[in-house]
Protein backbone atom coordinates (compact mmCIF):
# COMPACT_ATOMS: atom_id res chain seq x y z
CA UNK A 1 0.00 0.00 0.00
CA UNK A 2 2.74 2.50 0.00
CA UNK A 3 4.76 3.66 3.70
CA UNK A 4 5.33 7.19 4.96
CA UNK A 5 8.75 8.05 5.48
CA UNK A 6 8.92 10.36 7.97
CA UNK A 7 12.44 12.95 8.37
CA UNK A 8 13.45 15.08 11.12
CA UNK A 9 15.78 17.40 11.80
CA UNK A 10 18.33 15.09 9.68
CA UNK A 11 21.53 16.70 9.29
CA UNK A 12 24.91 15.05 7.75
CA UNK A 13 28.54 16.40 7.25
CA UNK A 14 31.66 14.62 6.25
CA UNK A 15 34.35 15.82 8.53
CA UNK A 16 33.67 19.34 8.63
CA UNK A 17 32.31 19.61 5.81
CA UNK A 18 28.40 20.02 6.69
CA UNK A 19 26.64 18.04 3.70
CA UNK A 20 23.04 19.71 4.73
CA UNK A 21 21.13 20.23 8.13
CA UNK A 22 17.99 20.12 9.77
CA UNK A 23 16.40 18.73 6.85
CA UNK A 24 12.76 17.95 8.21
CA UNK A 25 9.94 16.37 5.81
CA UNK A 26 7.49 13.88 5.33
CA UNK A 27 7.12 11.82 2.23
CA UNK A 28 3.23 10.48 2.02
CA UNK A 29 2.14 7.00 1.58
CA UNK A 30 1.89 5.70 -1.93
CA UNK A 31 2.52 9.60 -3.57
CA UNK A 32 5.31 10.49 -6.24
CA UNK A 33 7.51 13.15 -4.77
CA UNK A 34 11.00 14.53 -6.40
CA UNK A 35 14.03 16.13 -4.79
CA UNK A 36 15.25 18.91 -6.38
CA UNK A 37 19.10 20.54 -6.18
CA UNK A 38 21.45 22.06 -8.32
CA UNK A 39 24.72 19.68 -8.48
CA UNK A 40 26.82 18.62 -5.40
CA UNK A 41 24.17 19.67 -2.87
CA UNK A 42 24.00 16.01 -1.68
CA UNK A 43 20.76 15.02 -3.20
CA UNK A 44 22.71 11.90 -3.68
CA UNK A 45 23.70 11.51 0.17
CA UNK A 46 20.18 12.48 1.18
CA UNK A 47 19.00 9.14 -0.54
CA UNK A 48 21.83 6.90 0.64
CA UNK A 49 20.85 8.40 4.58
CA UNK A 50 17.35 7.22 4.08
CA UNK A 51 18.03 3.57 3.12
CA UNK A 52 20.82 3.93 6.19
CA UNK A 53 23.58 3.54 3.97
CA UNK A 54 25.10 6.60 5.19
CA UNK A 55 24.25 7.62 8.91
CA UNK A 56 23.06 10.80 9.86
CA UNK A 57 24.99 12.99 12.64
CA UNK A 58 21.61 14.05 13.64
CA UNK A 59 17.75 13.44 13.53
CA UNK A 60 15.79 10.42 12.33
CA UNK A 61 14.03 8.82 9.86
CA UNK A 62 11.23 6.55 10.54
CA UNK A 63 10.06 4.09 7.53
CA UNK A 64 7.09 1.85 9.04
CA UNK A 65 7.23 3.27 12.62
CA UNK A 66 11.13 1.96 12.77
CA UNK A 67 14.36 4.65 13.07
CA UNK A 68 16.42 3.57 10.21
CA UNK A 69 19.00 5.57 11.54
CA UNK A 70 19.16 3.52 15.17
CA UNK A 71 18.39 0.28 14.02
CA UNK A 72 20.65 -2.70 14.62
CA UNK A 73 22.71 -4.22 11.61
CA UNK A 74 19.96 -6.69 11.16
CA UNK A 75 17.08 -5.29 11.82
CA UNK A 76 18.65 -2.40 9.03
CA UNK A 77 18.48 -5.34 6.88
CA UNK A 78 15.11 -6.57 7.27
CA UNK A 79 13.41 -2.89 6.97
CA UNK A 80 15.38 -2.42 3.65
CA UNK A 81 13.55 -5.62 2.52
CA UNK A 82 10.86 -2.78 1.61
CA UNK A 83 12.90 -0.12 -0.45
CA UNK A 84 13.70 -0.63 -4.16
CA UNK A 85 16.68 1.62 -5.42
CA UNK A 86 17.32 2.70 -8.41
CA UNK A 87 21.38 3.68 -8.41
CA UNK A 88 22.85 6.31 -10.66
CA UNK A 89 24.43 3.57 -13.33
CA UNK A 90 22.22 0.96 -12.37
CA UNK A 91 24.47 -0.64 -10.16
CA UNK A 92 24.28 -3.96 -12.03
CA UNK A 93 26.61 -6.99 -10.93
CA UNK A 94 29.00 -6.58 -13.35
CA UNK A 95 29.64 -10.72 -13.50
CA UNK A 96 26.10 -11.42 -13.86
CA UNK A 97 23.77 -11.29 -17.02
CA UNK A 98 20.61 -9.21 -17.11
CA UNK A 99 18.52 -12.07 -16.34
CA UNK A 100 20.88 -13.26 -13.18
CA UNK A 101 20.83 -9.78 -11.77
CA UNK A 102 16.93 -9.33 -11.95
CA UNK A 103 16.61 -12.49 -10.24
CA UNK A 104 19.06 -12.55 -7.78
CA UNK A 105 17.13 -10.68 -5.12
CA UNK A 106 14.47 -13.42 -5.47
CA UNK A 107 16.99 -16.19 -5.22
CA UNK A 108 18.66 -14.88 -1.81
CA UNK A 109 15.33 -13.98 -0.44
CA UNK A 110 12.95 -16.57 -1.96
CA UNK A 111 12.13 -20.14 -2.26
CA UNK A 112 10.11 -19.50 -5.32
CA UNK A 113 10.62 -22.41 -7.85
CA UNK A 114 13.09 -21.87 -11.47
CA UNK A 115 9.77 -21.58 -13.19
CA UNK A 116 8.22 -18.68 -11.09
CA UNK A 117 11.54 -16.92 -10.86
CA UNK A 118 11.30 -16.94 -14.97
CA UNK A 119 8.22 -15.88 -14.86
CA UNK A 120 7.94 -12.59 -12.43
CA UNK A 121 11.73 -12.15 -14.18
CA UNK A 122 10.35 -11.55 -17.82
CA UNK A 123 7.04 -9.99 -16.62
CA UNK A 124 9.40 -6.90 -14.99
CA UNK A 125 11.69 -7.19 -18.23
CA UNK A 126 8.57 -6.67 -19.93
CA UNK A 127 7.55 -3.80 -17.94
CA UNK A 128 11.00 -2.15 -18.53
CA UNK A 129 11.27 -3.54 -22.48
CA UNK A 130 13.92 -5.53 -21.92
CA UNK A 131 12.69 -8.60 -23.73
CA UNK A 132 15.72 -10.00 -25.63
CA UNK A 133 18.42 -8.91 -24.18
CA UNK A 134 18.40 -11.89 -21.00
CA UNK A 135 21.58 -12.91 -21.68
CA UNK A 136 23.55 -9.67 -22.15
CA UNK A 137 26.05 -8.62 -19.28
CA UNK A 138 25.81 -4.79 -17.87
CA UNK A 139 29.42 -3.93 -19.35
CA UNK A 140 27.82 -4.69 -22.95
CA UNK A 141 24.27 -2.43 -23.01
CA UNK A 142 24.02 0.80 -22.87
CA UNK A 143 23.36 3.75 -20.01
CA UNK A 144 20.16 3.58 -20.60
CA UNK A 145 19.30 -0.42 -21.04
CA UNK A 146 21.26 -0.86 -17.98
CA UNK A 147 18.94 1.97 -15.76
CA UNK A 148 15.96 0.29 -17.53
CA UNK A 149 17.35 -3.21 -15.86
CA UNK A 150 18.52 -1.32 -12.26
CA UNK A 151 14.62 -0.43 -12.11
CA UNK A 152 13.61 -4.22 -13.03
CA UNK A 153 15.96 -5.40 -10.31
CA UNK A 154 14.39 -2.94 -7.65
CA UNK A 155 11.26 -3.76 -9.10
CA UNK A 156 10.73 -7.68 -8.38
CA UNK A 157 10.50 -7.94 -4.76
CA UNK A 158 7.35 -5.22 -4.64
CA UNK A 159 9.09 -2.72 -3.07
CA UNK A 160 7.25 -0.64 -0.46
CA UNK A 161 8.60 2.48 -1.34
CA UNK A 162 10.74 2.80 -4.40
CA UNK A 163 14.17 5.54 -4.87
CA UNK A 164 15.30 6.82 -7.70
CA UNK A 165 18.76 7.96 -7.90
CA UNK A 166 18.69 10.61 -11.15
CA UNK A 167 16.57 8.47 -13.36
CA UNK A 168 17.20 10.79 -16.63
CA UNK A 169 20.83 11.70 -16.36
CA UNK A 170 22.56 10.55 -19.20
CA UNK A 171 19.60 9.78 -21.25
CA UNK A 172 17.91 11.26 -24.63
CA UNK A 173 15.03 13.15 -23.85
CA UNK A 174 12.72 10.50 -25.69
CA UNK A 175 14.10 7.92 -23.51
CA UNK A 176 13.18 10.47 -20.33
CA UNK A 177 10.13 11.03 -21.45
CA UNK A 178 9.29 7.25 -21.48
CA UNK A 179 10.88 6.59 -17.94
CA UNK A 180 8.72 9.08 -16.83
CA UNK A 181 5.72 7.58 -18.35
CA UNK A 182 6.95 4.47 -16.59
CA UNK A 183 7.23 5.96 -13.51
CA UNK A 184 4.00 7.13 -13.74
CA UNK A 185 2.71 3.57 -14.79
CA UNK A 186 4.03 1.90 -11.64
CA UNK A 187 2.73 4.23 -9.11
CA UNK A 188 -0.90 4.02 -10.63
CA UNK A 189 0.27 0.09 -10.60
CA UNK A 190 1.80 -0.81 -7.32
CA UNK A 191 0.95 1.85 -5.04
CA UNK A 192 4.33 2.47 -3.72
CA UNK A 193 5.56 5.59 -2.06
CA UNK A 194 8.13 6.83 -4.95
CA UNK A 195 11.39 9.11 -3.83
CA UNK A 196 13.27 10.74 -7.25
CA UNK A 197 16.58 12.66 -6.96
CA UNK A 198 16.86 14.68 -10.40
CA UNK A 199 18.20 18.11 -11.25
CA UNK A 200 15.74 18.12 -14.42
CA UNK A 201 13.08 20.10 -14.23
CA UNK A 202 10.89 19.61 -16.96
CA UNK A 203 10.17 15.33 -14.95
CA UNK A 204 9.77 17.98 -12.06
CA UNK A 205 7.13 19.65 -13.15
CA UNK A 206 5.04 16.39 -14.84
CA UNK A 207 5.29 14.01 -12.23
CA UNK A 208 5.47 14.40 -9.07
CA UNK A 209 2.85 14.95 -6.06
CA UNK A 210 5.54 16.75 -4.46
CA UNK A 211 8.50 18.45 -5.19
CA UNK A 212 11.52 19.76 -2.66
CA UNK A 213 14.49 21.52 -3.01
CA UNK A 214 18.03 21.33 -1.58
CA UNK A 215 19.89 24.30 -1.54
CA UNK A 216 23.07 26.07 0.49
CA UNK A 217 22.72 23.06 2.78
CA UNK A 218 19.69 23.02 3.64
CA UNK A 219 15.22 22.17 2.60
CA UNK A 220 14.23 25.38 1.11
CA UNK A 221 11.22 24.05 0.31
CA UNK A 222 8.72 21.22 0.62
CA UNK A 223 5.35 20.76 -0.74
CA UNK A 224 2.51 19.84 -2.89
CA UNK A 225 3.60 20.18 -6.66
CA UNK A 226 1.25 23.25 -7.29
CA UNK A 227 2.73 25.24 -4.40
CA UNK A 228 6.63 25.13 -5.62
CA UNK A 229 5.67 25.79 -9.37
CA UNK A 230 3.45 28.63 -8.16
CA UNK A 231 5.85 30.06 -5.54
CA UNK A 232 7.93 33.59 -5.32
CA UNK A 233 11.04 32.05 -3.69
CA UNK A 234 13.92 33.24 -5.62
CA UNK A 235 15.76 29.83 -5.23
CA UNK A 236 13.08 28.17 -6.05
CA UNK A 237 11.59 30.68 -9.26
CA UNK A 238 15.03 30.45 -10.52
CA UNK A 239 15.70 27.04 -10.54
CA UNK A 240 12.49 25.85 -11.52
CA UNK A 241 13.27 28.18 -14.36
CA UNK A 242 16.87 27.40 -14.88
CA UNK A 243 18.16 30.50 -15.41
CA UNK A 244 21.20 32.37 -14.14
CA UNK A 245 19.77 35.44 -12.22
CA UNK A 246 19.46 34.72 -8.15
CA UNK A 247 20.89 32.96 -5.46
CA UNK A 248 22.35 29.96 -7.36
CA UNK A 249 25.88 30.93 -8.78
CA UNK A 250 27.91 28.92 -11.43
CA UNK A 251 30.34 27.68 -8.22
CA UNK A 252 28.78 28.07 -5.47
CA UNK A 253 26.23 30.93 -4.21
CA UNK A 254 26.51 34.52 -4.78
CA UNK A 255 26.88 37.84 -2.58
CA UNK A 256 23.37 39.34 -1.59
CA UNK A 257 24.23 42.46 -3.04
CA UNK A 258 24.39 40.39 -6.42
CA UNK A 259 21.39 38.83 -6.14
CA UNK A 260 19.30 41.81 -5.59
CA UNK A 261 20.54 43.61 -8.15
CA UNK A 262 19.87 40.73 -10.73
CA UNK A 263 16.58 39.94 -9.35
CA UNK A 264 15.41 44.07 -9.61
CA UNK A 265 16.19 42.97 -13.84
CA UNK A 266 14.13 40.37 -14.21
CA UNK A 267 10.52 41.43 -14.56
CA UNK A 268 8.77 39.83 -12.22
CA UNK A 269 6.80 37.18 -13.31
CA UNK A 270 7.14 37.62 -17.18
CA UNK A 271 4.54 36.18 -18.87
CA UNK A 272 2.13 33.83 -16.58
CA UNK A 273 2.77 30.40 -17.35
CA UNK A 274 0.43 28.55 -15.22
CA UNK A 275 0.84 25.06 -14.26
CA UNK A 276 2.32 22.35 -16.41
CA UNK A 277 0.08 19.62 -17.05
CA UNK A 278 0.39 16.65 -15.32
CA UNK A 279 1.40 13.12 -16.57
CA UNK A 280 -1.38 10.60 -16.21
CA UNK A 281 -1.30 7.00 -16.43
CA UNK A 282 -1.07 5.42 -19.94
CA UNK A 283 -5.02 4.94 -21.11
CA UNK A 284 -4.70 0.92 -20.07
CA UNK A 285 -3.56 1.00 -17.01
CA UNK A 286 -6.95 0.90 -14.18
CA UNK A 287 -6.40 3.91 -12.19
CA UNK A 288 -6.57 3.46 -8.47
CA UNK A 289 -9.12 6.50 -6.62
CA UNK A 290 -5.92 8.24 -5.79
CA UNK A 291 -5.14 8.90 -9.01
CA UNK A 292 -8.72 9.01 -10.57
CA UNK A 293 -9.01 12.32 -8.58
CA UNK A 294 -5.97 13.75 -9.64
CA UNK A 295 -6.99 13.39 -13.55
CA UNK A 296 -10.48 14.83 -12.53
CA UNK A 297 -8.61 17.90 -11.05
CA UNK A 298 -5.98 17.88 -14.12
CA UNK A 299 -9.45 17.79 -16.60
CA UNK A 300 -10.58 20.62 -14.50
CA UNK A 301 -7.67 22.85 -14.35
CA UNK A 302 -7.64 22.54 -18.35
CA UNK A 303 -11.34 22.86 -18.66
CA UNK A 304 -11.07 26.57 -16.97
CA UNK A 305 -7.94 27.40 -18.89
CA UNK A 306 -9.69 26.99 -22.47
CA UNK A 307 -13.24 28.35 -20.51
CA UNK A 308 -10.99 31.16 -19.13
CA UNK A 309 -9.67 32.42 -22.49
CA UNK B 1 42.89 8.50 3.89
CA UNK B 2 44.20 10.93 6.58
CA UNK B 3 47.47 10.12 7.90
CA UNK B 4 46.38 11.32 11.61
CA UNK B 5 47.24 9.20 14.47
CA UNK B 6 43.50 8.67 15.10
CA UNK B 7 42.88 7.98 11.46
CA UNK B 8 45.82 5.10 12.17
CA UNK B 9 43.69 4.07 14.85
CA UNK B 10 40.16 3.80 13.62
CA UNK B 11 41.17 2.16 10.21
CA UNK B 12 43.00 -0.20 12.50
CA UNK B 13 39.70 -0.63 14.70
CA UNK B 14 37.57 -0.97 11.82
CA UNK B 15 39.64 -3.71 10.22
CA UNK B 16 39.48 -5.45 13.67
CA UNK B 17 35.32 -5.08 13.98
CA UNK B 18 34.98 -6.46 10.73
CA UNK B 19 37.40 -9.35 11.12
CA UNK B 20 34.94 -9.77 14.16
CA UNK B 21 31.91 -9.85 11.92
CA UNK B 22 33.34 -12.85 9.60
CA UNK B 23 33.74 -14.54 12.16
CA UNK B 24 30.19 -14.01 13.81
CA UNK B 25 29.32 -14.44 10.89
CA UNK B 26 30.81 -18.24 9.46
CA UNK B 27 27.98 -19.91 10.63
CA UNK B 28 25.13 -18.03 9.24
CA UNK B 29 23.30 -20.08 6.68
CA UNK B 30 22.69 -20.70 3.76
CA UNK B 31 26.51 -21.11 3.55
CA UNK B 32 27.09 -19.27 -0.15
CA UNK B 33 28.96 -23.01 -1.39
CA UNK B 34 28.79 -21.66 -5.08
CA UNK B 35 30.61 -18.71 -4.28
CA UNK B 36 33.37 -20.22 -2.27
CA UNK B 37 33.67 -23.10 -4.57
CA UNK B 38 34.13 -20.32 -7.51
CA UNK B 39 36.08 -17.92 -5.48
CA UNK B 40 38.76 -21.02 -4.42
CA UNK B 41 39.32 -22.09 -7.74
CA UNK B 42 39.88 -18.71 -8.81
CA UNK B 43 42.54 -17.77 -5.90
CA UNK B 44 44.12 -21.57 -6.69
CA UNK B 45 44.35 -20.61 -10.25
CA UNK B 46 45.85 -17.17 -9.90
CA UNK B 47 48.48 -18.35 -7.20
CA UNK B 48 49.33 -22.37 -8.19
CA UNK B 49 51.70 -21.39 -11.05
CA UNK B 50 53.65 -18.51 -9.63
CA UNK B 51 54.10 -20.47 -6.68
CA UNK B 52 55.35 -23.62 -7.86
CA UNK B 53 57.50 -21.41 -9.86
CA UNK B 54 58.73 -19.79 -7.13
CA UNK B 55 59.39 -22.47 -4.65
CA UNK B 56 61.78 -23.86 -6.95
CA UNK B 57 64.66 -21.52 -6.97
CA UNK B 58 63.77 -20.76 -3.24
CA UNK B 59 64.28 -24.52 -2.21
CA UNK B 60 67.56 -23.87 -4.49
CA UNK B 61 68.79 -20.87 -2.76
CA UNK B 62 68.42 -22.93 0.82
CA UNK B 63 70.01 -26.04 -0.80
CA UNK B 64 72.94 -24.22 -2.14
CA UNK B 65 73.11 -21.90 1.32
CA UNK B 66 72.63 -25.18 3.55
CA UNK B 67 75.01 -27.45 1.50
CA UNK B 68 77.70 -24.87 1.79
CA UNK B 69 77.15 -24.05 5.19
CA UNK B 70 77.08 -27.97 6.33
CA UNK B 71 80.37 -28.22 4.83
CA UNK B 72 81.90 -25.25 6.43
CA UNK B 73 80.76 -26.70 9.20
CA UNK B 74 82.07 -30.58 8.53
CA UNK B 75 78.45 -31.57 9.13
CA UNK B 76 77.28 -32.61 5.35
CA UNK B 77 75.35 -35.76 6.77
CA UNK B 78 72.94 -32.99 8.14
CA UNK B 79 72.53 -31.01 4.92
CA UNK B 80 69.40 -33.05 4.42
CA UNK B 81 67.59 -32.40 7.52
CA UNK B 82 68.44 -28.75 8.10
CA UNK B 83 67.03 -27.96 4.27
CA UNK B 84 64.16 -30.34 4.95
CA UNK B 85 63.44 -28.31 8.20
CA UNK B 86 64.29 -25.27 6.60
CA UNK B 87 61.85 -25.63 3.67
CA UNK B 88 59.13 -26.73 5.79
CA UNK B 89 59.41 -24.40 8.85
CA UNK B 90 59.69 -21.18 7.37
CA UNK B 91 60.37 -20.97 3.29
CA UNK B 92 57.01 -23.04 2.62
CA UNK B 93 54.42 -20.43 5.14
CA UNK B 94 56.34 -17.64 3.86
CA UNK B 95 56.03 -18.10 0.47
CA UNK B 96 52.55 -19.28 0.65
CA UNK B 97 51.91 -16.10 2.63
CA UNK B 98 53.56 -13.61 -0.33
CA UNK B 99 51.83 -15.13 -3.11
CA UNK B 100 48.36 -15.28 -1.58
CA UNK B 101 48.78 -11.92 -0.85
CA UNK B 102 50.34 -10.78 -3.81
CA UNK B 103 47.86 -12.92 -6.16
CA UNK B 104 45.11 -13.62 -4.40
CA UNK B 105 44.40 -11.02 -2.42
CA UNK B 106 45.31 -8.48 -4.68
CA UNK B 107 42.79 -10.07 -7.03
CA UNK B 108 40.10 -10.15 -4.27
CA UNK B 109 40.82 -6.29 -3.32
CA UNK B 110 40.76 -5.15 -6.75
CA UNK B 111 37.61 -7.22 -7.45
CA UNK B 112 35.75 -5.78 -4.51
CA UNK B 113 36.86 -2.28 -4.47
CA UNK B 114 35.62 -2.21 -8.47
CA UNK B 115 32.30 -3.43 -7.09
CA UNK B 116 32.54 -1.08 -4.42
CA UNK B 117 32.86 2.33 -6.49
CA UNK B 118 30.63 1.21 -9.58
CA UNK B 119 27.40 1.29 -6.17
CA UNK B 120 27.04 -2.72 -6.17
CA UNK B 121 27.81 -3.10 -2.63
CA UNK B 122 25.71 -0.53 -1.81
CA UNK B 123 22.73 -2.14 -4.34
CA UNK B 124 23.75 -5.47 -2.72
CA UNK B 125 22.98 -3.97 0.86
CA UNK B 126 19.55 -1.98 -0.04
CA UNK B 127 18.60 -5.70 -1.53
CA UNK B 128 18.91 -6.46 2.06
CA UNK B 129 21.86 -8.46 1.20
CA UNK B 130 24.87 -8.52 3.93
CA UNK B 131 28.12 -8.14 1.94
CA UNK B 132 30.33 -9.62 4.41
CA UNK B 133 28.29 -13.17 4.64
CA UNK B 134 27.75 -13.21 0.54
CA UNK B 135 30.92 -12.05 -0.01
CA UNK B 136 33.08 -11.81 2.54
CA UNK B 137 33.18 -15.12 4.08
CA UNK B 138 33.53 -17.19 0.81
CA UNK B 139 36.95 -15.57 0.51
CA UNK B 140 38.34 -15.82 3.46
CA UNK B 141 37.28 -19.67 3.59
CA UNK B 142 38.74 -20.11 0.04
CA UNK B 143 41.51 -18.06 0.67
CA UNK B 144 42.50 -19.97 3.92
CA UNK B 145 41.70 -23.82 2.21
CA UNK B 146 44.16 -22.42 -0.74
CA UNK B 147 46.48 -21.67 1.28
CA UNK B 148 46.83 -25.06 3.29
CA UNK B 149 46.65 -26.42 -0.02
CA UNK B 150 49.49 -24.42 -1.61
CA UNK B 151 51.85 -25.17 1.45
CA UNK B 152 51.62 -28.59 0.67
CA UNK B 153 52.69 -27.77 -2.87
CA UNK B 154 55.26 -25.48 -1.93
CA UNK B 155 56.86 -28.12 0.47
CA UNK B 156 56.69 -30.74 -1.96
CA UNK B 157 58.33 -28.74 -4.72
CA UNK B 158 60.99 -26.80 -2.15
CA UNK B 159 62.13 -29.95 -0.85
CA UNK B 160 62.71 -31.60 -4.22
CA UNK B 161 64.42 -28.43 -5.41
CA UNK B 162 66.53 -28.90 -2.83
CA UNK B 163 67.15 -32.59 -3.25
CA UNK B 164 67.69 -31.93 -6.75
CA UNK B 165 70.49 -29.10 -6.41
CA UNK B 166 71.70 -30.52 -2.99
CA UNK B 167 72.13 -33.99 -4.68
CA UNK B 168 72.84 -33.36 -8.86
CA UNK B 169 74.91 -30.56 -8.63
CA UNK B 170 76.34 -30.13 -5.43
CA UNK B 171 76.73 -34.00 -5.84
CA UNK B 172 75.57 -34.82 -2.29
CA UNK B 173 74.98 -38.65 -1.27
CA UNK B 174 71.42 -39.21 -2.35
CA UNK B 175 71.52 -41.96 0.86
CA UNK B 176 72.57 -39.59 3.34
CA UNK B 177 70.38 -36.82 2.42
CA UNK B 178 67.54 -38.45 2.41
CA UNK B 179 67.99 -40.74 5.55
CA UNK B 180 69.01 -37.45 7.29
CA UNK B 181 65.01 -36.29 6.66
CA UNK B 182 63.62 -37.05 9.77
CA UNK B 183 66.66 -36.37 11.89
CA UNK B 184 65.50 -32.81 12.53
CA UNK B 185 62.26 -32.46 11.33
CA UNK B 186 59.57 -33.91 12.55
CA UNK B 187 55.37 -34.23 11.80
CA UNK B 188 54.61 -31.49 14.16
CA UNK B 189 56.63 -28.77 12.04
CA UNK B 190 54.40 -29.73 8.77
CA UNK B 191 51.08 -29.23 11.46
CA UNK B 192 53.02 -26.13 12.38
CA UNK B 193 53.11 -25.18 9.17
CA UNK B 194 49.97 -25.80 7.41
CA UNK B 195 48.59 -24.12 10.64
CA UNK B 196 50.55 -21.09 9.70
CA UNK B 197 49.38 -21.25 6.59
CA UNK B 198 45.85 -21.24 7.41
CA UNK B 199 45.97 -18.06 9.67
CA UNK B 200 48.07 -16.24 7.01
CA UNK B 201 45.25 -16.99 4.17
CA UNK B 202 42.65 -15.62 6.44
CA UNK B 203 44.66 -12.50 7.38
CA UNK B 204 45.32 -11.84 3.75
CA UNK B 205 41.31 -12.45 2.93
CA UNK B 206 40.13 -10.48 5.79
CA UNK B 207 42.82 -7.29 4.62
CA UNK B 208 41.82 -7.49 1.21
CA UNK B 209 37.92 -7.66 1.94
CA UNK B 210 38.63 -4.54 3.75
CA UNK B 211 40.61 -2.47 1.64
CA UNK B 212 38.20 -3.39 -1.36
CA UNK B 213 35.39 -2.42 0.70
CA UNK B 214 36.71 1.22 2.28
CA UNK B 215 37.86 1.82 -1.66
CA UNK B 216 36.55 5.53 -2.60
CA UNK B 217 37.09 8.10 -5.14
CA UNK B 218 36.79 6.54 -8.22
CA UNK B 219 39.50 3.81 -10.07
CA UNK B 220 42.23 5.67 -8.57
CA UNK B 221 40.86 4.73 -5.76
CA UNK B 222 40.77 0.95 -6.13
CA UNK B 223 44.94 1.06 -6.82
CA UNK B 224 45.35 2.46 -3.89
CA UNK B 225 43.67 -0.08 -2.21
CA UNK B 226 45.00 -2.67 -3.80
CA UNK B 227 48.57 -0.82 -2.92
CA UNK B 228 47.57 -0.49 0.71
CA UNK B 229 45.90 -3.98 1.17
CA UNK B 230 49.40 -5.39 -0.08
CA UNK B 231 51.70 -3.36 2.30
CA UNK B 232 49.36 -4.21 5.06
CA UNK B 233 48.98 -7.96 4.49
CA UNK B 234 52.44 -8.28 4.22
CA UNK B 235 53.57 -6.46 7.46
CA UNK B 236 50.87 -8.27 9.62
CA UNK B 237 52.18 -11.71 7.93
CA UNK B 238 55.78 -10.80 9.19
CA UNK B 239 54.50 -9.87 12.57
CA UNK B 240 52.25 -12.58 12.87
CA UNK B 241 54.40 -15.52 12.07
CA UNK B 242 57.21 -14.41 14.11
CA UNK B 243 54.61 -14.64 16.66
CA UNK B 244 53.71 -18.07 15.87
CA UNK B 245 57.33 -19.51 15.53
CA UNK B 246 57.89 -18.10 19.29
CA UNK B 247 54.92 -19.73 20.18
CA UNK B 248 55.84 -23.12 18.74
CA UNK B 249 59.04 -23.05 19.77
CA UNK B 250 57.40 -22.41 23.67
CA UNK B 251 54.61 -25.17 23.17
CA UNK B 252 56.33 -27.85 21.02
CA UNK B 253 59.62 -29.91 22.16
CA UNK B 254 62.37 -30.14 19.71
CA UNK B 255 64.22 -33.14 18.93
CA UNK B 256 68.28 -33.36 19.46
Amino acid sequence: MGVEICVEGLTKSFGHQVIWQDVSLTLPAGEVSVMLGPSGTGKSVFLKTLVGLLKPERGSVRVAGRDITRLREHDLYEVRKLFGVLFQDGALFGSMNLYDNIAFPLREHTRKSESEIRRIVLEKMDMVGLIGAEGKLPGEISGGMRKRAGLARALVLDPEIILFDEPDSGLDPVRVAYLNQLIVDLNAQIDATFLIVTHDIASARQVPDNIGLLFRRELVMFGPREDLLTSNEPVVRQFLNGRMQGPIGMAEEKDAAQVQQELAQIDERGPAEGLPPRLLPSPGITRPPRWEAIARREAGLRWEEVSGA
Amino acid sequence: MSLSPTGALRHSGNLFAMALDVVRTLPRRPFQAREFIQQAWFVASVTILPTALVSIPFGAVIALQIGSLTRQLGAQSFSGAASVLAVLREASPIVTALLIAGAGGTAICADLGARKIRDEIDAMQVLGIDPIHRLVVPRVLASMVVAVLLNGLVSVVGVAGGYFFNVVLQNGTPGAYLASFTTLAQLSDLWAAEFKALVFGAIAAIVASYKGLTAKGGPKGVGDAVNQSVVITFMLLFVTNFVMTAVYFQIVPQRG
